[in-house]
């Protein structure tokens, strides 16, 4: 062999001698496939061009779970005239909390391209622990008893994570012992802590725990958080591209990020309206309000946001589900982003435990932890994230959470059995996981 | 046994040709000093006993056959593996370098031959990985993609459509060019590539040569490998040929032509100047 021959060159060869600037503005067919959209156009005609064309070509996004979404609505409401009522929706909401809890912490391992199996008894256990340190004889107030539950979930993630990355076990099988280990300590607390006729159920006692699922913002304090939520982020848009477009570097045209905001603003005021309207059964007694929990769900939906999309730890989840080689090469340590996320899909999952008693009222030994993991799971997949590893976003819990939640409350109205219930949520989760593979595939043949 | 510069203690011919002496008058000195390298992969021994020495403010060629042993040699330098015996000075001073963030803390940066990038993200962010800048603690977007917009247009890398594209889309040529970008933007001392230009169109294999002599005036050592005897004779001042993991020859560029560089590339020995070949080989 000729030792000076070079590799084959790949016909890449381009012209040379072109201008010094990479013409940005004008979007050919084939580079608009390439691009998400965003980065592509400069006009909205460009922008809609770009994307109508990436969902002729596959790459649809969120679009078909959404799609989705509205026939399950449809197909409902056209059984059950109560489905898209106040009242019903708001409990949609509600049911959908853990679910969409779960998600978020679950989105963290899938990131790296890991999978914690043991979340749905880990909350569980995080649970007992908020109950029962509220609970008599200790009767601790809520944000100590919240602590202690957040403190002991963490730690399990912690050492959960200590053991995929020291002893380099997989997360599939440290977590399916979780799965099992944690089962076992939640019967043997909630047995311990429900007392000798408590048959392993802990009731709520501390009003403020019960309220975390149960209390309702005023009305006013409803329309007053949606006006500041929908203000930070149209701030927060305006504010960026206006930096973006001064240092002379592409942003969304002006068009889109109004059209974005309008959506925010009437998702909002949606979600608002509905929970605003009374949903008391009884005359005597109107019940109306934003849940403390939408509060909640978003709050960390944004925290988790920034964390992952603005921080140098978000960005070393993705880029270590994307090559943790080239990572580790980057100088990035590893293991200590992995065991940060392993302890964060703890805390979140703790946070999704303690939620779940109160809604509940109780937490007891009969939690379906395996199931929950479950729907968790498939929640992140449903919305859009891949269990490979490097491709994902918090959205993706919230919105495949939301589906879970509402398949699970429109059959339970109908009245289908347990045993279809199950059965359609796979379905749907088949579906969606397809939806994805086709997407991917074409994308990548092209 | 130690090699530092104007070691008198070297043998004055040790069979090995490490020029110590024509490194030693050059102002800036040896940067990079590697002595009796050893990695073994299992029974393999991928590098047995290696010696070179990188002067500052010079571009060093590193070649030889598939399977020589210089990604090896170069991913030890960089904290990829540790050696099994041997001993890197780095100034002067005797270094272990046990992680990539210990290479890169010394001030060497990497081009590696499998350019080590991320595809889930885009080129900002791959060019940026571990050394984002942040403004309270947030990622400073703006400043990272207008730095890094900056450094691919002294590149001529134009025909990218935006640099916020994922670099898994990006073809072969111009993911080599982010890794180049990549590596060039550290302010390293060495700036170590392996295969630069394998995969790079014309223009901007050009490009990359011009960097390097670019990269050198600035005073900053370039240790380039490289399959292309063109693009050695056309940047390298010094060059070393490895050979089934050993230095067969090394020296100032001027002492090699073709094909003494082909001579001890495929045979592992030196043919003196190509001046006085006869056809006794
Ligand atoms: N991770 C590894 N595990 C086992 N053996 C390895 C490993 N990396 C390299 N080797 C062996 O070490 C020797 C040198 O490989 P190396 O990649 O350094 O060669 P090279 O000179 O860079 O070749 P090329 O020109 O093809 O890039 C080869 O025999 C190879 O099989
Ligand atoms: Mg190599």
């Amino acid at each position: 062999m000729a030792s000076t021959s070079r590799p084959a060159r790949p016909t890449t060869d381009e012209p040379s001698g072109r201008g010094s600037e990479p013409p940005l503005s004008t979007v050919s067919d084939e580079a608009a496939l390439r691009l998400s959209p965003e980065v592509a156009a400069e006009s909205l005609r460009d922008y809609l061009r770009a994307w109508l064309l990436r969902i002729r070509n596959g790459d649809s996004g969120m679009l078909p779970v959404l799609g989705g979404l509205i026939l399950i609505v449809i197909i409902f409401q056209s059984q059950k005239s109560v489905f898209l009522s106040a009242a019903n929706l708001t409990n949609l909401l509600v049911q959908g909390a853990t679910f969409m809890l779960l998600g978020m912490a679950e989105v963290f391992v899938l990131l790296l391209g890991e999978i914690d199996l043991s979340i749905g008894y880990v909350g569980a256990v995080g649970a007992v622990v908020t109950v029962a340190t509220a609970a008599p004889p200790g009767n601790h107030p809520w944000w100590i008893a919240i602590l202690a539950g957040l403190v002991v979930t963490s730690a399990i993630g912690l050492l959960q994570g200590a053991l995929v990355t020291r002893l380099r076990v997989p997360s599939f099988v440290v977590t399916l012992a979780g799965l099992l280990g944690w089962e076992g300590m939640l019967v043997f607390l909630a047995n311990r802590e429900g007392g000798k006729n408590g048959g392993g159920t802990l009731r709520i006692t501390n009003t403020i725990l019960n309220d975390l699922v149960n209390g309702n913002l005023s009305v006013a304090a409803g329309w007053i958080a949606l006006i500041v939520a929908v203000a930070g982020f149209a701030v927060f848009h305006l504010i960026r591209d206006r930096q973006r477009r001064a240092h002379g570097l592409v942003a969304p045209p002006p068009a889109l990020t109004a059209i974005r905001i309008l959506i925010v603003a009437a998702a909002g005021f949606a979600l608002v309206a509905v929970c605003n309207t009374n949903r008391g059964v009884l005359a005597s007694h109107p019940l109306r309000g934003v849940p403390w929990v939408v509060l909640i769900i978003i709050g960390t939906f944004g925290a988790w946001t920034l964390l992952l999309g603005r921080t140098r730890f978000g960005r070393y989840v993705y880029a270590i589900g994307g090559n943790a080689e080239a990572a580790r090469r980057a100088g990035i340590n590893l293991n200590r982003i992995r065991l940060a996320a392993f302890t964060l899909t703890g805390l979140t999952a703790g946070l999704a435990g303690i939620i779940e008693a109160s809604r509940l009222g109780s937490i007891s030994s009969d939690v379906d932890g395996g199931q929950l993991v479950l729907y968790a799971v498939a929640a992140a997949v449903i919305g859009g994230t891949s269990l490979f590893g490097g491709r994902g976003k918090m959205l993706h819990a919230v919105v495949g959470g939301l589906v879970i939640a509402t398949i699970y409350n429109g059959m339970g109205l109908i009245g289908l059995s347990a045993s279809s219930q199950y059965m359609v949520t796979a379905l749907v989760l088949l579906a969606a996981a397809t939806v994805d593979a086709l997407a991917r595939r074409s994308v990548t043949r092209s | 046994m130690s090699l530092s510069p104007g070691n008198t203690a070297w043998p004055a011919n040790a069979g090995q040709a490490v020029g110590s002496e024509d490194i030693a008058s050059d102002a800036g000195g040896v940067l990079l000093s590697i002595a009796r390298l050893v990695k073994r992969f299992g029974a393999v021994e991928a590098l047995s006993g290696v010696d070179l020495e990188v002067p500052a403010g010079q571009v060093t060629a590193l070649i030889g056959d598939n399977g020589a042993g210089k990604s090896t040699l170069i991913k030890t330098v960089s904290g990829i593996w540790e050696p099994d015996a041997g001993q890197i000075r780095w100034a002067g001073e005797p270094v272990r370098i046990r992680s990539p963030k210990d290479a890169s803390a010394l001030g060497i940066a990497t081009v590696y031959q499998d350019l080590a990038l991320c595809d889930n993200l885009d080129i900002v962010q791959n060019m940026f990985l571990g050394r984002e800048y942040t403004e309270y603690r947030l990622l400073d977007e703006t400043k990272m993609e207008r730095e890094a917009k900056a450094t691919l247009s002294d590149l001529s890398v134009t025909t990218v459509r935006s640099i916020r594209q994922a670099v898994g889309s990006l073809s072969g040529g111009q993911r080599q060019a982010v890794a180049v970008a990549r590596a060039v933007m550290q302010n390293a001392r060495l700036v170590i590539m392996d295969e630069p230009t394998a995969a790079l169109g014309v223009a901007q294999t050009a490009m990359v040569l011009e960097l390097i002599r670019t990269l050198r005036s600035r005073g900053i050592a370039v240790l380039l490998i490289s399959h292309n005897l063109n693009d050695v004779f056309a940047v390298a001042d010094r060059l070393a040929v490895l050979y089934l993991g050993r230095i067969a020859a090394a020296g100032p560029v001027s002492e090699f032509d073709t094909q003494s560089a082909v001579y001890a590339i495929t045979t592992g020995t030196r043919r003196e100047s190509s001046a006085e070949h006869s056809e006794t080989a």
